[in-house]
């Protein structure tokens, strides 16, 4: 058998999942003793190039409350033509169009290799896609000008027939209509007070009247055309209109007074937008994008006064229960992300500002429904043109990276639960004798609503094994696992995938090395960091950290080996061997560590993280460094301060940030000119390669990162020291001698310390 | 010693307007001089004493000291040398440049806006109102009113359109296009744009011609029926509050506003109250919202003027009301129809756009000692009992003041007074427009018969009747009326006269028309309940007079009947007027009534043929039709004189009258009959000469 290793990896691939251990442990007890739980991490619609989908229904079992589809694990009669559901064991007939297979004409979800099966459905009509541009109008003219002509090229990225719609906002909102020529028309609404949808939709005249025409009316009987189109048109009949009508987009009117912030109704805005959508297109795929370039000022939702003089909250105001909109904001929010989460519609949120926009109380509206959240300085930065634009990028097959109003069904065998999961989605409340009463993330069901997600989009899912000591699993069982994920494609299709898959169990008293050498370190390390940040959103922040050493130092004293109270005894297997420094990593990351950054920052941070693929977050958890230098060719280095060299350049990847940093002596060289230099044209190399290795991240990576170029002692150079392990600090610089490394000038421990730390604490038979 | 008290003491304060333009003072950064005890402004009946230095009020005999800048000496009959050159010392009306003082929020005022509010609804796009009143503003844009001394008005326009939601228009100069904003918040309504919602019409003009022509076809395909109200005023409102102006809205309205909104209003029209009780809550409004709407636009200097297009009951007394606290024009239009009726509604509208006037003014009276105003009567809002507020007041509107003593007068300085209004002139100048009066005191109730003026008594007895009809029974007030005739009768009969026979009916010279003008009050339609006649007319009428100068009631409660048989074409002249009764018609007759409102062209059945063919261009009488609101233009001496009559008759009156051509014995002969006010009336209305037997009858009752 090949190595785990490659197992996992040859998984994830195929199915777009990565559990925590990948040998079960075969007991309740003994599964509660591993410290990390059986999760995994899920990429529901993971791109796969080499499937391509069936155009049937799946076939699913009949058992009302078990329902599960037709795969590779079922033990099939082909005589009988019947096949036993490998969830509830479940006899079942095949239906009449499977009348001809056998062992060799078997359909694809029934070969092993099709684990993951992706089934294309007629349900419904069809409706196109749909974008609600929600825009601010309080911005400065270079911004909104900016941000007019980003938005008049999204029209033509859009499919041609998508419905586009346009809300603008300052002091007051308003909800363009697009079909009427000639002169433009607008429904205008207070920004200060909220209406429920119904409201909205009256005065929108949305509501088609109970007694439609008098007598002595003309009837309208011919076409009555969608009731909504007057504000949601498809783009490729109104893209010329609506062109001229953004560029006719002035910025708000309204007179600001000196000291005084403009009156942003973002709060009244968006609850139009969702308001809207609810209304006229309930459950189909659609987009309500936000550009807002300052904090909501008033009414509903507001997150500051108007008043320059008081700044917006901080962690310090927060801390001291001082930010005195917040609660009511944040309900707001919420409110209305979990309308929009029932609709299946989300919301994204384009955010740019030098101060903070109001993340914090928005951030549920992205995180529930699956939106984008996107952060940046100003509408006029590459940062942002680049990164909305990305937000259509196409797949390999021509499609859209986007897929809508997912319902993600997770079905187990009897010896597990579900726990809970956490990602950009909400519970359906689908209780079920699968359903675990522990809930870690957001659990009490096996069904939750992904209204908005791309290839990338990953779900950590939580277990628990149920199975009782004293009733072994016979040798060589499995327990399986099935992922049903329903959902809109970008081309309006409905489809079903389908992933089931299936580990080994194991008994963990007599076969712990099993257990221990499936552990997959990076999957776990994520799932834990998951759980953290999840804690993180709701408890103080030094609680998670505790928490998270406390379950560090469990994991140690289960998994190490070592003499009681000898820390330099102690061992950790390969399987193990990263996870503490993930986890070091994780303590000083700014998913956990408020200081320094803002609310707003934190819960951006947090939003991404919480969504990434196992890849991107180990990268959000501890960013790669890479040197370049005369010395070789370029090569991964440790994130640590004795990686600073002068004669290095050093590449950085936070997922956040990409930062190339040149070491003392070469930015000498760069400032003397030798890259000018002919005879020097392999300095000029040097200096080009970690950029043209940037510049590959940077065209890729959503969102698109912050780029910072710097330097040996340049000021921006602090976005690579903070995140290096200080190893060497002004505390122990001369211990260390001066020729290796940059100090940091810190008080937070090094890796060093901190294993130290771990050692003695899991050794120690005190505990 | 005018105790006699039987006749009220009255003034009737018409804005005078139409006369030429009144000298303005202008004291510079100091404003007016005032009495420094009870704020009198400088005027000719202040005495000036110790050389000039000071001088004494002739209103609260305080005395003041001359403002350096104004000092003067006095000439060898104390006045002063300046006494001609300076209007305040010798003119009876004049005004004065006000100072920041003066104004809200001690800011200059902004020029007034006026806005145009438009009923877009199913009928009124139908009947093809809408495209009326767009194609015609186009033109009356241009005219909108300025001062004489500039080159064009300084008056801002914005336009609304409204059914159930209301529709802004942004109408900047520098857009391509004009753009529409709909505001369906009608429950709490609100202004959605600032800049660009008020513009200079030449500035814009090609933008609001645009939106002009859009407008009619904009709605064309609306099957909108129901309409709101309040919020329309609410929205004109906050949109000159928001502009920081005072203005005018010009809402043209046709049905009962029945969406829900605030301000909505049920048919509560009910002929079983007529002569109850509760008759009188058919004039006041259904609904509170109203009045306190009227409140907030008087404060913020919003004056409503409104243009009703009625098929049915639109209740007059709820949606006028708001009209008439802010000095506004009520103008209503019975089953208009385009083709037939819109000249009559086009030159109102033509003449109210054109008028000039005066915003955001507040009125107060003083008087010298010995009397007070009492009471005021008018399209006015009264926050105090002294203080007279319009949010506009224009050349058509009179405020009627009531006087009482509270004290002796002086015979030797007589009773003065003083009229004081500031306003906000039409390029937004706050000014403020003075009146002096000075009146006679005597002790003799005969030199106060002989100088009594019955057309002012008139007004006043019709005014306050018409507001007692909101807290009292018809019956009451009716028999209040007749009362106050025979007591001021009688009390001359006692006093004053001669002695003669006691069934000598004896009336002062200067009141013999008095008992017929009175009945023709009491026969006016809002003081008779009738089910024939309709709740809103009686609503509108009631409006109507409450705002009238002293000439227009005079008018509108004993018309004007001309004989046109007997023209002589070659002068200039009108022909004199005949007493309103049947008896001076004829068959071979052709007359002109007119009260105000209406004028009807009346024609016996063998009227002049030559008369008929020089009017009509048709060869007889029978040939007439009587559903013209127009006569043809023929170059014919008959045509032209009666146009000159016709206009004649027009001219200075606030409302254009509505042409009917009435043929002897026709069915429409029974509305015309009803303005031959001497006659019995078939509402049952007494003759003049019935009454006069009543009002005798009583005047005996109290001799005795």
């Amino acid at each position: 058998m090949a190595t785990y290793l490659e197992f996992i990896q040859q998984n994830e691939e195929r199915d777009g999942v990565r559990f925590s251990w990948n040998v079960w442990p075969s007991s309740r007890l003994e599964a509660t003793r591993m410290v990390v739980p059986l999760a995994c991490l899920l990429t529901p619609l993971k791109e796969r190039l080499d499937l391509p989908p069936v155009q049937y229904e799946p076939v699913l079992c009949s058992r009302p409350t078990c329902k599960a589809v037709l795969n590779p694990l079922c033990q099939v009669d082909y005589r009988a033509k019947l096949w036993a559901c490998n969830f509830c064991f479940q006899r079942n007939q095949f239906p009449p169009a499977y009348a001809g297979i056998s062992e060799v004409n078997q359909p694809a979800e029934l070969m092993p290799q099709f684990s993951t099966v992706e089934y294309i459905v007629q349900r419904g009509p069809q409706t196109p896609l749909i974008f609600l541009y929600v825009v601010d109008t309080c911005l400065e003219e270079e911004d909104l000008q900016a941000l007019k002509e980003s938005l008049q090229m999204s029209l033509s990225l859009l499919p041609a027939d998508a419905l586009v719609g346009l809300i603008t906002f300052g002091r007051m909102v308003q909800v363009h209509e697009l079909s009427c020529e000639g002169i433009s028309k607008s429904y205008v609404f207070r920004g200060t007070k909220d209406l429920t949808a119904k409201q909205i939709q009256d005065m929108l005249g949305l509501s088609r009247p109970a007694v439609p025409t008098q007598q002595g009316r003309p009837l309208q009987t011919s076409e009555q055309p969608v009731i909504s189109s007057r504000f949601l048109q498809p783009v490729h009949k109104i893209d010329m209109n609506l062109t001229d009508l953004l560029g006719e987009l002035q910025r708000d009117p309204w007179p600001v007074t000196q000291g005084k912030r403009p009156l942003r109704s973002t709060g009244v805005a968006l609850s139009i937008a969702v308001g809207l959508l609810e209304g006229t297109f309930p459950n189909t795929g659609a987009r309500i994008m936000l550009f807002t370039g300052g904090p909501p000022t008033q009414g509903p939702g507001m997150v500051v006064g108007d008043e320059l003089k008081t700044p917006i909250r901080s962690w310090h105001d927060i801390e001291k229960d001082n930010a005195r909109f917040m609660k009511k904001a944040t309900k707001h929010y919420e409110t209305l992300a979990n309308r929009t989460a029932a609709n299946g519609h989300c919301i994204d949120i384009y955010a740019c500002a030098l101060d903070q926009t109001g993340l914090l109380e928005m951030k549920c509206c992205a995180n529930l429904t699956g939106g984008h959240m996107v952060m940046g300085d100003s509408f006029n930065t590459s940062l942002f043109k680049q990164t909305f634009q990305r937000v259509f990028n196409k797949g390999f097959n021509g499609e859209f990276r986007m897929a809508f109003g997912a319902n993600l069904d997770v079905k187990t065998s009897r010896e597990l639960k579900i726990a809970g999961a956490i990602g950009p989605c909400i519970s359906l409340n689908a209780k079920g004798p699968c359903v675990s009463e522990n809930e870690l993330g957001i659990g009490g069901t096996s069904q939750w609503k992904i209204c908005s997600l791309d290839p990338s989009t990953t779900l950590a899912i939580y277990f628990e094994v149920v199975n009782q000591h004293n009733a072994p699993i016979p040798q060589g069982g499995r327990g399986a696992v099935q992922f049903v994920t329903q959902y809109q494609h970008s081309s309006t299709q409905k489809r079903i995938r389908v992933t089931t898959i299936a580990r080994n169990w194991a008994d963990a008293q007599t076969q712990l090395q099993h257990i221990e050498a499936a552990f997959d370190q990076e999957a776990a390390a994520v799932l834990m960091a998951r759980l953290g940040v999840y804690r993180a959103e709701s408890e103080e922040g030094p609680d998670v950290l505790r928490w998270l050493d406390r379950q560090l130092i469990r994991l140690c004293q289960k998994f190490g080996q070592y003499t009681k109270d000898d820390p330099n005894s102690f061992r950790l297997s390969e399987s193990f061997s990263l996870y503490p420094q993930f986890m070091f990593h994780l303590r000083r990351s700014p998913f956990l560590q408020v200081f320094n950054n803002s609310p707003d920052e934190s819960s951006y941070y947090r939003h991404h993280f919480a969504r990434q693929d196992l890849t991107q977050s180990l990268i959000m958890i501890q960013p790669i460094l890479y040197a370049y230098s005369f010395h070789g060719p370029p090569e991964p280095v440790l994130l640590d301060s004795s990686s600073i060299l002068p004669d290095r350049i050093l590449l950085m990847d936070t997922f956040f940030q990409i930062v190339i940093y040149l070491g003392e002596t070469i930015a000498q060289w760069q400032k003397a000119g030798y890259q000018d230099m002919p005879e020097y044209e392999n300095f000029k190399h040097l200096l080009q390669a970690p950029l043209d290795d940037a510049q590959e991240i940077l065209q890729t990576r959503f969102p698109m990162p912050r780029y910072i170029h710097t330097e040996h002692g340049g000021s921006q150079a602090r976005f690579l020291l903070s995140k290096v392990n200080p190893s060497q600090t002004h505390n122990n610089l001369y211990a260390w001698g001066q020729e290796s490394g940059a100090p940091i000038l810190t008080d937070d421990v090094s890796l060093q310390v901190f294993m130290d730390h771990l050692k003695k604490l899991a050794v120690s038979s005190a505990s | 010693e005018a105790s006699g008290k039987c006749i009220p003491l009255a003034a009737v304060f018409g804005r005078g307007y139409k006369q030429t333009p009144l000298y303005v003072v202008n004291h510079g950064e100091t404003g007016p001089i005032r009495c420094n005890r009870c704020k009198a402004y400088m005027c000719p009946f202040m005495q000036f004493i110790e050389g000039g230095r000071r001088y004494q009020c002739g209103f609260c005999s305080c005395v003041n000291d001359v403002p350096p800048f104004f000092f003067q000496h006095l000439d060898h009959i104390g006045r002063r040398v300046d006494h001609y050159e300076r209007p305040e010392l010798s003119l009876g009306s004049y005004e004065y440049v006000a100072t920041l003082d003066y104004c809200r929020n001690n800011k200059p005022p902004k020029p007034p806006a006026y806005i145009f509010m438009i009923d877009v609804s199913y009928r009124n796009i139908n009947s093809g109102l809408v495209k009326l009143i767009c194609d015609e503003l186009k033109t009356l844009l241009d005219k909108l009113p300025r001062e004489e001394q500039e080159e064009s008005s300084a008056i801002r326009v914005g336009f609304v359109t409204y059914n159930k939601v209301l529709h802004f228009f942004n109408v900047k100069s520098s857009l391509a296009q004009p753009q529409m904003m709909v505001v369906s918040d009608v429950g709490e309504v609100f202004v959605p744009l600032l800049d660009g919602f008020l513009v200079n019409f030449q500035e814009s003009r090609s933008v609001v011609i645009n939106l002009l022509d859009q407008i009619p076809e904009m709605f064309a395909d609306t099957n909108e029926s129901e309409t709101i109200f309040a919020p329309v005023i609410q929205a004109g409102m906050e949109a000159l509050k928001a502009a920081e102006c005072a203005g005018k809205l010009f809402i043209f309205h046709s049905s009962l506003p029945t969406a829900e909104a605030p301000g909505k209003l049920r048919n509560r029209d009910d002929k079983k109250l007529l002569n109850t009780d509760k008759e009188k809550t058919l004039f006041q409004p259904q609904v509170n919202s109203y009045e306190a709407l009227a409140r907030d636009c008087v404060a913020n200097g919003c004056c409503v003027n409104l243009f009703l297009f009625p098929n049915q009951y639109v209740d007059v007394a709820s949606v006028g009301l708001v009209t008439m606290y802010t000095g506004g024009t009520l103008y209503k239009y019975n089953n208009f129809q385009v083709s037939l009726s819109d000249s009559n509604f086009l030159s109102d509208l033509r003449k109210d756009i054109e008028k000039t006037t005066g915003f955001d003014a507040i009125m107060r009276v003083r008087t010298s000692t010995g009397f007070r105003a009492t009471d005021f009567f008018g399209a006015i809002y009264m926050n105090n009992t002294t203080d007279v507020e319009m949010a506009a007041v224009d050349c058509d509107k009179a405020v009627t003041v009531e006087f009482k003593h509270d004290d002796k007068l002086n015979e030797d300085s007589g009773a003065l007074i003083q009229c004081a209004v500031l306003y906000t002139s039409i390029s937004g100048q706050r000014r403020l427009r003075i009146h002096n009066i000075g009146l006679n005191c005597s002790s003799q109730l005969a030199d106060v018969y002989k100088t009594c003026e019955t057309d002012a008594l008139i007004n006043f007895f019709a005014k306050s009747a018409f507001k007692a009809i909101l807290s009292q029974p018809l019956k009451i007030v009716r028999e209040i009326l007749v009362n106050q005739t025979a007591h001021m009768l009688a009390c001359y009969r006692k006093n004053c006269a001669s002695p003669s026979a006691v069934s000598q009916l004896i009336l002062p010279d200067a009141m013999k028309v008095l008992p017929v003008y009175m009945n023709c009050l009491l026969k006016s339609c809002v003081l008779v309940a009738r089910p024939e006649i309709p709740t809103d007319e009686r609503a509108y009428q009631r409006q109507l007079v409450t705002s009238m100068g002293v000439a227009d009631t005079q008018l509108f409660f004993y018309p004007q009947l001309l004989p046109l048989h007997s023209l002589d074409l070659k002068s200039d002249s009108v022909p004199a007027a005949v007493r309103c009764s049947e008896e001076r018609l004829s068959e071979g007759g052709a007359f002109l009534l007119a009260d105000g409102l209406r004028v009807f062209l009346w024609l016996g059945v063998s009227a002049p043929p030559e008369l008929i063919q020089g009017l009509f261009n048709v060869p007889s009488f029978a040939h007439i039709s009587t559903e013209a609101t127009s006569l043809p233009d023929l170059d014919n001496p008959f045509s032209k004189k009666l146009k000159s009559i016709l206009e004649h008759i027009q001219s200075q009156k606030p409302y254009t009258m509505k042409l009917i051509i009435v043929k002897q014995r026709e069915q429409s002969e029974m509305l015309f009959r009803q303005f031959l006010v001497e006659d019995k009336s078939i509402y049952g209305g007494a003759s003049y000469v019935d009454f006069l037997c009543c009002v005798h009858k009583e005047i005996c009752q109290l001799l005795s």
